[in-house]
């Protein structure tokens, strides 16, 4: 199908968006609120598993029942319990409690469980609706983003939740390699790219070739616990110890109160990426007003250990790479970190820029270049256009893939920085006479000690024909494909029978179990679209009326002007007549009106939720993990309590 | 991580049964499922060693522009597998051809010879001519390990690593001389000449290795570290 829509998703921590190649430039597509970025937010706002909402919606539902909300899920795709200790200190996720070792993690909505595939389908499936209500067509197939320091299970359970959302997904493509084919539309130019890519929670580095189109990536690194998150919890230390030094108060178990606290911090830090100067300022739970002055020398110096911290994989990169941070021509700066003048200075320093005349680019967005990017690979996957013409991506694998052999030593068999799809094959026979069995376990990461490494998979060769010790000759082949999955084949040679392989993937979903959670779907395909649209548009305004029926009930009701209350109550009335009609576009304007005219009362709503979101065990968790932090060292001015 | 069946070899297109030689059918332009083939053949090269690395990277990226999944996304799930494997094969090819230390052993597998520390398994022996050097520079590692970072400790390091540095750099002049004998005897058809330089090759790279392996620690110490990779 000629005019068949791929579309481009970067599926982010914090942020998700949808792009598509229109004409010669990738767009953001923008959500029905109109806005580009759709939080990575999940709310069931039904008892009954059924009905989910994503986004801003779903940051709404925090208020009244924060035990069916997560956010940030991408943090758990493809881990197991004993890997997200951390996560759960600073996070409030709550995980089901009968999760064993290397099991895929269950996250609890209310009295329901959910692996983080299917909550990251939720957000894949808004992502869709929204690119469906652009087009007014389907959509159902795309090309996702992931970290390219992601490991084999977090890819595949990416890949998962694409297929649970109805998506086919096209590609994994590795978000630095994105971004960069997002800058290399514009300037057709040759030489090597590094990208420094630090998000909310991750940092990739990758260096990159260009010559005549193609994008060789050469080298990735990176640090998948790195980024802003770390900035902010620094912060918020200084300001828990300012305020026990001077009050006496400690607030690290008060949810209620680190929150507004994160809330202030993560404002100064912000306007510190224009400003000079700026002020963390937030209410004590006592009443008092704590407030820091906070310059951006005191602020530089503070992250300076957080930010330092990137150096090191960018160092290995350029060394893998075997290249000098001289004969790198251009750098590309994306994630929202990057908008830290320290962390461009720092990318100055590692990569000698100012001193060679050289700036690193940040002409688009850094929030929206990796979904650009995807936008631009889906083109290409799509048959590609003018603009796309003789482009090709040849990404690489960021870890090494190992076996573990005798004794717990790891034999390497793939390297990290191999170009993908790569493959090798080994050998494999048989240690005692008539052995049908052999077992394989299969590791990725660069550590000597298998143990030390990512478990990804154990298999079984089965049906070996009985034979001496060491006669049977196994040979196993693995694949790694273009979305940095692998994949095994194996066959016993001396019988010529193919080998019965049985994984036991770590962390992962079997086929079935991934069949059983795909999301029901509304399939455009098989139903009238117009109609399709009008029961969402009448979807959309049950949904509004609902929560403006409840309003009253709520104290930031009482914060509103009577002027505000009685436009409210007059465009619900209107919004109750229109939605009988099978009027599609009334319903929605008066939808969208009303949803503008109660926009404050959102707010407000939330202001007061963000607080109780964080009431479960895990939030405690997070204060007393603060406590344990050491206290940072800040020689800076006093902090004023009033 | 997932499972697939391997695919069996054929030799006429599967889809308009003209005769295959290459991974694309000539005929009619599909791709056909990879066979069995060493690292020369996928770029249709002798086995020769001396080869232009510009030349080889302009042959990978021209095989890549036809045999990359990228290009086979619109086609049926046997053609993207194909596709995979063909590409793996060339990526494969390439990386083991542009290093010229991967290169040569690789033609030494090929010719079936057993190459160092992955098939003999025991601990290799110190080059005889270096044995001296080597056994000073070991007590220089165990002091340093002991703790002692004196100046004097820290510049004889960074002597033995120039010295060491020279004998790797010396070694690889060394290979490429090997690689014009290899080469001449290959076009000559001169067997026994082949065997020689495949014998010399082979424990020229055991000598490599072993330098190769000295510059690390050094390198690990003088840096302060244990010598293991970083870890995500
Ligand atoms: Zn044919």
């Amino acid at each position: 199908m000629a005019d068949e829509r791929i579309v481009g998703i970067d599926l982010g921590t914090t942020n998700s968006l949808v792009a598509f190649m229109q004409g010669e430039h990738p767009v953001v597509i923008p959500g029905e609120d109109g806005v580009n970025l759709v939080p990575s937010v999940v709310a069931m706002t039904g008892a009954d598993a059924r009905s989910f909402v994503v986004g801003n919606s779903a940051r709404k539902a925090l208020v009244e029942s924060p035990e069916r909300v997560v956010y940030s899920v991408k943090r758990l795709m493809g881990r197991g319990i004993e890997d997200v200790h951390e996560e759960l200190k600073l996070f409030p996720f709550r995980m089901a409690e009968d999760i064993g070792p290397g099991e895929v993690l269950r996250i609890k909505l209310g009295e329901q469980q959910f692996t983080p595939s299917e909550i990251s389908a939720h957000i894949l499936r808004q992502l869709k609706r929204n690119a469906e209500r652009y087009f007014g067509a389907p959509v159902a197939k795309a090309v996702v983003t992931v970290p390219a320091y992601f490991n084999d299970a977090q890819r595949q359970a990416t890949k998962d939740a694409g297929r649970m959302a109805g998506l086919e997904v096209l590609r994994l493509v590795n978000e630095p390699t994105a971004a960069a084919l997002a800058y290399g539309l514009d300037r057709k130019k040759e030489g090597i790219v590094a990208v420094y890519d630090l998000g909310g929670g991750t940092f990739d580095i990758s260096i990159l070739k260009l010559q005549d189109g193609i994008f060789e990536v050469i080298a990735t690194n990176g640090d998948t616990h790195l980024g802003g998150d770390d900035i902010d919890n620094l912060l918020i230390a200084i300001a828990l110890d300012d305020i026990q030094g001077e009050l006496g108060l400690d607030l690290r178990a008060n949810a209620e109160a680190v929150q507004a606290i994160r809330k202030a911090v993560i404002e100064a830090k912000i306007a510190l990426s224009t400003e000079t100067t700026s002020r963390i300022s937030v209410e004590l739970p006592d009443g008092k007003k704590y407030q820091r002055e906070l310059p951006r020398e005191a602020f530089e110096q503070i992250i300076k250990p957080v930010i330092d911290r990137t150096k090191g994989p960018c160092r290995q990169a350029l060394k893998d790479a075997q290249v000098t941070p001289e004969q790198i021509d251009e750098v590309v700066m994306v994630g929202g970190s990057t908008r830290i003048p320290a962390v461009r200075q720092l990318t100055d320093e590692v990569f000698h820029l100012a001193a060679r005349g050289k700036k690193p680019h940040i002409e688009l967005n850094p929030d929206e270049v990796v979904a650009l990017g995807a936008a631009v690979q889906a083109n290409i996957l799509g048959g590609g256009s003018a603009a796309t013409e003789n482009m090709l991506l040849l990404d690489v694998t960021p870890l090494s893939l190992g076996i573990e052999a005798l004794g717990g030593v790891v034999a390497k068999i793939i390297q990290r920085n191999s170009t993908i799809p790569a493959s090798a094959t080994e050998h494999f026979t048989t240690g005692v006479d008539g052995q049908t069995n052999v077992a394989i376990h299969v590791v990725q990461g660069e550590r000597e000690m298998a143990k030390d490494c990512r478990s990804l998979a154990r298999f079984d060769l089965k049906g070996i024909p009985p034979m001496s010790a060491g006669l049977p000759r196994i040979e196993v082949k693995f694949l790694i494909d273009a979305n940095g999955i692998l994949h095994v084949s194996a066959r016993e040679q001396r019988s010529g029978q193919e080998a019965e392989i049985e994984v036991k993937p770590t962390y992962g979903l079997t086929d079935e179990q991934v069949e059983s959670m795909i999301l029901e779907s509304f399939d455009y395909a098989e139903q009238d679209f117009a109609e399709r649209q009008l029961i969402e548009a009448r979807n959309e305004a049950e949904t509004i009326l609902t929560a403006v029926e409840k309003a009253p009930g709520n104290a930031a009701w009482q914060q509103l002007s009577e002027e505000e209350r009685t436009q409210i109550n007059m465009l619900a009335d209107e919004l109750r007549v229109l939605r009988e009609t099978g009027e599609r576009t009334a319903i929605q304007a008066s939808t969208e009106a009303l949803d503008k005219a109660t926009r404050r009362f959102a707010e407000l709503m939330m202001d007061a939720a963000v607080s109780s979101a964080i009431g479960g065990k895990t939030m405690d968790a997070a204060g007393e993990n603060l406590g344990e932090a050491p206290t940072v060292p800040h020689p800076f001015a006093p902090a004023e309590i009033k | 991580m997932q499972i697939a069946e391997q695919q069996s070899v054929k030799t006429a297109c599967w889809s308009c049964g003209a005769d295959v030689s290459g991974p694309l059918c000539a005929a009619c332009g599909k791709v056909q499922p990879a066979t069995e083939q060493d690292y020369f053949a996928v770029f249709s090269l002798p086995r020769r060693l001396s080869l232009d690395t510009k030349v080889l990277e302009r042959e990978f990226y021209r095989l890549s522009r036809r045999l990359h999944p990228d290009l086979y996304a619109r086609t049926s799930e046997l053609e993207q597998q194909w596709s995979t494997e063909q590409t793996s094969l060339v990526n494969d090819a390439y990386r083991a051809l542009k290093d010229p230390i991967a290169r040569t052993e690789y033609l030494l597998k090929l010719e079936g010879m057993a190459i160092g520390e992955e098939t003999t398994g025991k601990k290799q022996q110190p080059p005889a001519d270096l044995l001296e050097e080597v056994f000073e520079l070991n007590m220089q590692l165990e002091e340093m390990r002991m703790g002692g970072d004196d100046p004097q400790l820290r510049s004889d390091l960074e002597n033995a690593k120039k010295q060491f540095e020279a004998q790797l750099a010396q070694a690889d002049a060394d290979l490429a001389a090997l690689w014009a004998k290899w080469d001449g005897a290959l076009a000559e058809g001169d067997l026994t000449a082949q065997m020689a330089s495949k014998e010399e090759m082979l424990a020229l790279l055991d000598r490599r290795r072993y330098v190769r392996n000295l510059v690390r620690d050094v390198n690990a110490a003088l840096d302060g570290q244990s010598g293991d990779a970083p870890t995500p």
